[in-house]
This record gives C-alpha cells, structure tokens and sequence, in this order.
C-alpha cells in the first residue's frame, strides 16, 4: 500500500502538468467565443438592401436554399478591419461554387455606399442593419464576422477578418472542409 | 453663484452604471428584473464584464433586447434562454449544471471527501499509541528512578 502511495506525487505532475501543457497550446485562443449557431440554420429574419445599392437584402430562408457554399460577412464602413479583409472577400466571392452575401451592421445608407464604391462590391447580396438588432440573432460578438453556410446549415463562424497567414489557413481550411462535404 | 451650486449637485450625483436614460422601462418592477438578468449576463465584447455595465454598443443592444422580451411578457428563464440559443452557455456568467460543467460543480465535493478521507486516515494511524507501558519498560524506569 505505502508503495502505491509513493506514485501519488507523479500523478499528480502528471495531471497539472497536462493542464498547463494544454494552457501554452498557441493555437488555443482563450478569448475565442464558441458559436452557437454552428450545426443549425441561420437566423430567419429578413433584411432590406442598402437603399442607394439596392439589389437584394439579407433573408435567412434565402440564405438557407442557395446552392453550394454561402459565406455571410458581416461588415461595416467605420470597422478597419472590414476594410482590410476586403481583399479576401472579393477574390473569395470570385471561387466557383462560392457566394458572398454582405451584412451591413450599424452602418449608415451613404457611409456603406462609399464604401462599396471605393473598394468594390464583392457581394451577392446584402441586408442592411442601420440598427444593429440582427447582430444578437447571429450572435456577432464584434466586426468582421463570416459564417460559413451549407445546405442550410450554418458550418462555421470566424471572427475578426480574414488577414494575415493565420487567419486565412484557419478559414480556407474549413471553407475547403465544407466544400469537399 | 447659482452654476457653482449646479456643478456641485453634479458632482454629489451617485454613480450610474451604463444602463442609459432612455433604455430604462417605466415599470420598475420588470426594470428590476432587466437588472438582474443583465447583472448574470457576460458581455461577448469585454468578457469578464456584465452587459448591465459595459458600454460596447453590442451590450446596449443585448439590454434593450432583455427589456423588449420582459415587456412582451417572457419569463426570465424564457429570456436566458433566448441569449443561450444565440451565444451559447458562455453568455452566462453562472454555468448551467449539463454535461461539460459537471466537474466544475462536483468537483470541489470529490477533492473535499477524498481530503477527509485521507486526513481521516491519517490521524488514525498517529493516534495508536499503546495505553500500557510493557513490563521491560516498567522495570527500566523503576532502575531509573531508583538511580536518583
């Protein structure tokens, strides 16, 4: 028995150290804030275009029944991040199989357009959210955000925009996950 | 004289948390229970911080959504749970007892018994300490004793 006892010390280390081993894992980000939208369809509600862009808006069911993969980016005029993920969201609105839905959160109707004018219109679609409530249905924790849709089926959310090496390996490994699917 | 005066009273003003004017219901029975509900609630912005005191423009929406569900008449479970179906458990601040959370809560009870138990074992073995002196013992002390 004493003997058994004198093996306590290891399992212990063994049990913190795994503990803190998973801690420094630098692919874990501790901020980073579960989806709950992940394996159910997107929220329903339905938005209008951008007044002066006009086109379609934003609908969940719409969204639901599009063919192939739908990515819904939520954007803004006064987030600089938006800005600088553009990039990659145009050339991913340019992929076969793909389709770039826009959503405009607490945007202004003018600010939107600007934007859109200087940097292009990447989007199939957008639904403009001058108020911001659609932001709790998605349940968005800032901007950007994309969802990765499929099937009517909600497969993957990114936070934060899609730049720099990290991000995009992280992204376009799940976007190539979902596609193959 | 009179601004004076006025710049005083402001500044005996108590402190207010950043629920804002105009967010705030008229029945001060359901703004109590929009209080309490958004004091459990974790703002997705800045995590550790409540929505009822965060300022992130999101947590304003989360609050006037709270009040909009409580005058529409939901339970505040009803209004929980319409927070978790978007955000998931992490919003709240007091995790629900369910699978993933079942060491955080029993946790502390298994470490409490295994502890007893072990102190319990411990101090037992110590405490067995033989009432009666043996015979050699008794005949060494009675030389000693003689010795002086």
């Amino acid at each position: 028995m004493k003997r058994v006892w004198a093996f306590l010390p290891l399992v212990v280390v063994a049990i913190l150290g795994g503990f803190l081993f998973w801690g420094l894992n630098p692919d874990r980000d501790p901020n980073a804030i579960p989806s709950a939208l992940v394996g159910k369809p997107p929220p329903t509600a339905s938005l209008g275009p951008i007044p002066s862009i006009g086109g379609d808006g934003l609908n969940g069911d719409v969204v639901a029944e599009m063919d192939g993969v739908v990515l819904v980016n939520v954007f803004a005029s006064w987030c600089l991040p938006c800005r600088a993920e553009h990039g990659t969201i145009t050339s991913l609105s340019k992929m076969a199989g793909v389709t770039v839905v826009g959503l405009n959160y607490r945007d202004t109707d003018s600010a939107a357009a600007a934007f859109l004018e200087e940097l292009g219109n990447p989007y199939a679609a957008i639904g403009f959210d001058p108020a911001g409530m659609s932001g709790i249905d998605w349940g968005i924790s800032g901007v950007p955000e994309t969802f990765i849709i499929k099937d009517g089926t909600v497969r993957f959310r990114f936070a934060g925009p899609i730049v720099g090496d990290g991000a995009k390996k992280i992204f376009f490994s799940e976007l190539g996950e979902v596609q193959v699917q | 004289m009179k601004h004076v005066f006025l710049v005083l009273l402001l500044l005996c003003a108590p402190p207010v948390f950043s629920v804002e004017p105009d967010e705030i219901l008229d029945d001060p029975v359901l703004e109590q229970r929009a209080r309490d509900i958004s004091a459990n609630v974790r703002c997705v912005v800045c995590q550790n911080e409540p929505i009822d005191s965060s300022n992130a423009s999101i947590a304003r929406d989360m609050r006037i959504l709270i009040r909009e569900r409580l005058v529409a008449g939901d339970s505040d479970a009803a209004v929980y749970s319409f927070l978790v179906d978007r955000y998931g458990t992490y919003v709240l601040f007091k995790p629900p007892f369910q699978g993933a959370t079942i060491g955080l809560w029993i946790g502390p009870f298994v470490i409490l018994a295994l502890g007893s138990i072990g102190a319990y074992v411990a101090f037992r073995r110590h405490t067995v300490v033989p009432t009666k002196l043996s015979d050699q013992e008794e005949a060494k002390i009675s030389d000693l004793l003689d010795d002086t």
